[in-house]
């Protein structure tokens, strides 16, 4: 990389970097291999005739899908979305702005689909389709988190993510596909979830997060696995189940069921909220993704499907599940189909069904990063604004010191943590860093004015990326928390014993 | 990005994970290891069996806080800690210590 793997030093999180051409150009994920593509209906390696492929399906998707048609036609190329993304402010590259990477896609278009394009190319910029493209395709299209943060200061509304997702999916029917999603959805199809988590170690792992609860308060909580008759069923990231803090997340749904007296389930067939098929641009794999979660309800026999602390499971379960998986007659109508975790939390708090000791959390100051595809893609109930207020809520109601960073870079203009959209992976640490940059510094911010030490997320993505590049920036590994974490921590269980030591509540 | 272990070839991912999880052997291990810049301990051997006790009886690795559970009654409370299991394996312990007890790597967003 042209400018090595520094993570630029900024003076406020907006900070418009200096540009750095081609940057970031030699950077992309590992491809998928054969066994990653096969088994999600995808060719194994780039098929011959690749670009009449390529062309064919970018057609198909201009017919069905109406906003990218538009989008690709409509930009005016003002200029507003330029600084507007996380990972040009973090990397300086140009083809990082929102406006020259859709270009990427939008010049071949123009090339084969509109009149200018096809006669005058030069006039317009539009460009031939050819093998460099597609590797810059793949490349660009690989340094974009889908996060949406650009759409919302575009005059036309135009969503980047779409034209992200449109070339992904074209990529990955001509044999381009991304290691790391596809593995990922791979697994979900064999197995039920990202992490490849069979039942009996889903169990056993519950089972032992059970005995935690009760080691730790004296009350037997359960967290039950495929309970038929069950009222309700927790759709949550397999995150949830295996890593550090998404797990005290997870217990502190636990704890707030048991405490509203509802009796609850997660399933192992569907064990996973999250959709990679949003990532890959994929309708087929998020439709087949969905499905499982329908399945298992109707398995069950449950009333009622809650979402646990996911940001894109949220977008899919917000925004489309009816539409990928529905009807949902079969559940409670007076419920929402799906419900958020936290909507469940706060009114409960409401009710005054929780026992809350706000000073157990007094040893963090807090601030709350919001994850993008719950502030910019959905809501948390019907209400407009939930989505930033019901979160802030639970927070404010569990935690004395709470304190919102740079009001640019929250709610509706909340920066990426980085690794969202498929691009949590290993391969991609480089970006990772680069592209956290941004919502680093604005933690940095509130640190210096008021102390802060500890974030909150509601996002399995943001919560490992976090955790991963928090250290880089002086934090320590676990100043990444769950909001329902600090639920769990505030939270005294009817009939637990309250000793004094306990203030630390892990 | 293979290794070599006494002349014979161990076929592994990009990252290094191994493809073939019945190849794995002690000496692998400590290939492995010196390639991730790791000098293998007792304590990183302690790891690494369970590890791989766990794997043969669930084929999954196990949730780090299942792990550090295990090094607490076996090491002690001082060093069953997130903490001190960075220390061991910097990368991470499910990520780290996976590779080198010749598991597959763990998926999805984690």
């Amino acid at each position: 990389m042209a400018d090595g793997d520094d993570i630029r030093k900024m003076a406020h999180p907006l900070e418009i970097p200096r540009l750095a051409c081609g940057a970031m150009a030699d950077l992309e994920p590992f491809r998928a291999k054969p066994e990653h593509q096969e088994p999600l209906g995808f060719p194994g390696e780039l098929v011959e005739n690749w670009k009449e492929k390529a062309l064919e399906k970018m057609a198909d998707i201009a017919s069905k899908n109406r906003a990218f048609q538009v989008y690709l036609e409509t930009c005016v190329k003002c200029g507003a979305c330029t600084d507007k993304c996380h990972y040009f402010l973090g990397t300086g590259d140009p083809k990082n702005m929102p406006v020259a990477r859709q270009d990427l896609l939008r010049s071949v278009y123009q090339r084969y689909f509109t009149f200018a394009g096809k006669y005058f190319p030069k006039l317009v910029g539009a460009r031939d389709l050819t093998e460099d493209v597609l590797n810059e395709w793949y490349s660009y299209y690989h340094q974009c988190s889908e996060c949406r943060r650009c759409s919302v200061f575009c005059p036309y509304g135009i969503d980047t993510a779409e034209i992200t997702m449109a070339a992904r999916d074209i990529m990955a029917h001509i044999g381009i596909g991304q290691k790391y999603s596809n593995e990922i959805i791979g697994k979900v199809h064999k197995i039920g979830n990202n992490l490849g988590l069979n039942p009996k170690a889903l169990r056993a792992t519950l089972e032992d997060l059970e005995e935690d609860i009760e080691d730790e308060t004296g009350i037997s909580v359960r967290i039950p696995v495929d309970e038929k008759g069950a009222d309700i069923l927790l759709i949550t990231p397999s995150a949830d189940f295996f890593a550090e803090p998404h797990i005290d997340g997870l217990l502190g749904y636990a704890k707030v069921f048991h405490e509203a007296g509802v009796s609850w389930t997660v399933s192992s067939y569907a064990s996973e909220a999250a959709n990679f098929g949003l990532f890959i641009g994929s309708y087929e794999q998020m439709r087949d993704i969905s499905i499982r979660i329908r399945d298992a309800a109707k398995d069950l026999g449950v009333k009622r499907i809650i979402f646990g602390e996911c940001g894109h499971a949220w977008r899919v379960g917000y925004s489309f599940l009816n539409t990928l998986a529905g009807p949902f007659d079969f559940l409670d109508q007076n419920y929402p189909v799906p419900q958020h975790i936290l909507d469940f939390t706060w009114q409960e708090m409401q009710k005054g069904t929780l026992n809350i000791d706000k000073s157990r959390n007094d040893h963090i100051r807090l601030t709350y990063h919001d994850s993008c595809n719950v502030a910019r893609a959905s809501r948390i109930t019907d209400e407009p604004g939930s989505q930033f207020e019901i979160p802030r809520n639970v927070i404010k109601a569990v935690c004395n010191n709470f304190f919102d960073m740079d009001r640019e870079t929250t709610h509706e203009s909340t920066l990426c943590c980085g690794g969202g959209g498929g691009l949590l992976t290993d391969d991609l640490m480089e970006l990772r860093r680069k592209g956290a940059s941004p919502r680093m510094t604005a933690v940095q911010q509130v640190t210096e004015d008021h102390g802060v030490t500890h974030m909150a997320a509601i996002c399995a993505i943001c919560k490992t990326q976090f955790s991963k590049i928090m250290p880089e920036f002086g934090y320590e590994m676990d100043s990444i928390l769950s909001v329902h974490q600090l639920v769990s921590n505030a939270i005294i269980l009817t009939g637990q014993e309250i000793d004094d030591e306990a203030g630390e509540g892990e | 990005m293979d290794y070599d272990v006494n002349g014979t070839t161990i076929a592994a991912d990009e990252e290094g994970y191994i493809t073939n999880l019945s190849e794995w052997s002690k000496e692998l291990a400590d290939v492995i290891a010196v390639n991730e810049k790791i000098d293998m301990n007792e304590e990183h051997w302690e790891v690494v069996n369970f590890l791989r006790d766990y794997y043969e009886e669930y084929q999954i690795a196990p949730a780090v806080r299942v792990l550090i559970k295990s090094v607490k009654k076996t090491m002690g409370k001082e060093k069953g800690n997130n903490k001190y299991m960075y220390e061991l394996f910097p990368y991470g312990p499910a990520k780290q210590a996976c590779k080198i007890a010749g598991l597959p790597k763990p998926t999805g967003c984690v």
